[in-house]
């Protein structure tokens, strides 16, 4: 559909020709900014060589993997927790609610390193309840891979909420009270009626949660440090690199450009699947 | 007519605007930036671009940028009071950070006008690029262990291998992270040395290798770790929430701080008097309160 249809002020000729001119140069400039920080990595790594055998690298090998398993986790430990509250959140009514939506985004806001220290706060060795389940079982989550992907929940999980929130928020719930008084169950109206309606949007906050776990940084060297094969995800490594590590900074720049690159694979194959699913009736 | 020209070209007035500000917004970022920086020379040409003096002053005038090794935070930002309030056209900004992180940013080219590192390893990496001018030996530290006062299996250097310590260094390119690991060598040194497996047990202990020196005492301060390898003066900042365990001085090493002023320093005669300043008697005074040696 062809939204300049309905703008009025869009319908001139002359005025199509001003405004396109004008969106154009925008966009120019905007993707100017974008794209060429990402050429500058890539012009870099074409000059500096190596690029397969840093690619290769042990180290490399062991952070991308670390990433891509605990960040799949977290995505789907979120989604697996995150869609029955998001659901409740969005049909319940109850006072001081905007209270409830604001306290739900306050992770978003709050820098990862701020993250991190209040995870050691709760669940640190000398934390909340960190202390307690240390003196009486000696488990400690701190330099653990558990800590990675606790890190990674409390960062990027409030994405997938947001998404499913407003899927949820989107479907008219006379739809569902039309299938209540059909005789269907409400877990069954659930899964059959509000599930594959909300399913673009929870589908999104996956992807959402799963690229913001991919990029957390501060919040994991604060609360699960960093250790190679254990705690180090891609981002971790990369900064390393970038401080002088066996890769170095060409190393820094190589992992950039596969972490950027995995991304960017992992996102087109969800946007495909949900495109897909959007055009399914 | 008022109605009209209201209503139709209101998206494009709007698009305009937008334009508008964000070019002004460039221009004026650039602008700001060329009268900073004003040799910005691309590192490339660096050895060739001699800092260009200004005409001779009787007092010092300009902003200059710090790059310090992250264990030198507390008495810097002292230093660079001081050297302000004697100095009253100058102004210093510092980064804090690893001395090989801020090597890097050296040898990227990020503007600054002073360089103090924790070792003379990460000077050197920018001096071989003629980055740096002639280094100068102004501070000296001491390693030592930390533990959280909380409690820490770790009583003496000896206990940092025994089996379940959480032990916690910076990485190996940053000097503390460095030191850290050639004193492992040299306790596991054939001759004289506590044993010759040790700096392998101790290593096998490390849970983490933080960014800087900071980095490992935070993670000390909270008791996360049961130890960690800092110098004597981020021991003494921490206070009471941790105690020093010291190191056997036959296994231990003296870091050595050299200072330099940057070749594409801009204010290179306000960055040659801050040197001057930390080597001066006050300068000095300010180090030793902080426990640096010299």
């Amino acid at each position: 559909m062809s939204w300049n249809r309905h703008v009025p002020g869009l319908s001139g000729p002359r005025l199509d020709r001003t405004a396109k001119t004008t969106v154009a140069f925008l966009a120019i400039v905007v993707a100017l900014f974008f794209v060429l920080p990402f050429v500058g990595l890539a012009q870099r790594a074409v000059e500096n060589g190596g690029f397969w055998d840093l690619a290769t690298h042990r180290q490399t090998r062991e952070a991308l993997w670390l990433s891509l398993w605990t960040s799949t986790t977290t995505a789907t430990l979120a989604a697996v927790f995150g869609t029955p509250l998001a659901y409740a959140l969005s049909r319940s009514r109850f006072p001081g609610k905007v209270v409830v939506d604001g306290l739900v985004d306050l992770p978003i806001v709050l820098p990862p390193t701020v993250a991190g220290v209040a995870l050691l706060t709760a669940f640190g060795r000398r934390g909340l309840l960190g202390e307690p389940i240390d003196s009486l079982t000696g488990y400690t989550f701190g330099f653990s891979t558990t800590a990675v992907i606790m890190a990674q929940m409390l960062v990027s999980a409030p994405f997938f909420f947001r998404a499913a929130r407003s899927g949820f928020d989107a479907i008219d719930p006379q739809i569902e009270r039309v299938a209540y008084t059909l005789g269907a169950s409400r877990t069954r109206t659930f899964l059959r009626i509000t599930l594959p309606q909300a399913w673009p949007a929870l589908l999104a906050g996956i992807v959402l949660c799963w690229a913001r776990s991919m990029g957390e940084l501060g919040a994991t060297l604060i609360f699960a440090g960093n250790l190679e094969g254990k705690t180090q995800t891609m981002p971790l490594a990369i900064i390393e690199a970038f401080s002088g590590s066996a890769l170095g900074l060409d190393g820094a720049i190589v992992l950039s450009l596969i972490l950027l690159g995995v991304a960017l694979a992992v996102l087109t194959l969800f946007r495909a699947v949900a495109a897909r699913g959007l055009r399914q009736p | 007519m008022r109605l009209q020209l209201r209503r139709r070209p209101s998206l494009v007035l709007v698009l305009a605007a937008v334009l508008a500000t964000a070019l002004a917004l460039l221009t004026a970022a650039c602008g700001s930036d060329d009268s900073k920086d004003a040799p910005a020379a691309s590192p490339d040409t660096a050895g060739t671009t001699a800092p260009t003096p200004t005409p001779a002053k009787v007092t010092l005038q300009g902003d200059i940028t710090v790059f310090a090794a992250a264990s030198l935070t507390d008495a810097f930002k002292e230093l660079g009071k001081a050297f302000e309030a004697a100095n009253p056209g100058t102004h210093v900004t510092f980064n804090f950070g690893a001395s090989s992180a801020l090597a890097t940013q050296i040898d990227q080219g990020q503007p600054g006008d002073v360089f103090a590192s924790a070792d003379s390893a990460n000077m050197k990496k920018v001096a071989d690029k003629n980055l740096a001018g002639p280094p100068v030996i102004f501070a000296t530290n001491i390693p030592v262990v930390v533990v959280p006062a909380s409690g820490s299996p770790v009583k003496a250097f000896e206990d940092l291998v025994k089996p379940g310590v959480k032990l916690v260094l910076a990485a190996p390119a940053v000097p503390i992270g460095n030191y850290s690991r050639t004193i492992f060598t040299n306790a596991s040194a054939a001759s004289g040395g506590i044993s010759a497996d040790f700096s392998e047990k101790a290593l096998a202990n490390l849970k983490s290798n933080e960014a800087d020196v900071r980095a490992v005492l935070a993670k000390v301060q909270t008791g996360e770790a049961d130890a960690g390898i800092v110098y004597a003066t981020d021991a003494a900042v921490a206070g009471a929430q941790v105690k020093t365990v010291p190191i056997p001085e036959k296994y231990n090493v003296i870091a050595r701080y050299p200072i330099a002023t940057l070749t594409e320093s801009g204010h290179a005669e306000v960055a040659a008097g801050f040197i001057a300043f930390v080597l001066s008697d006050a300068g000095q005074a300010i180090l030793q309160k902080y426990g640096f040696g010299h």
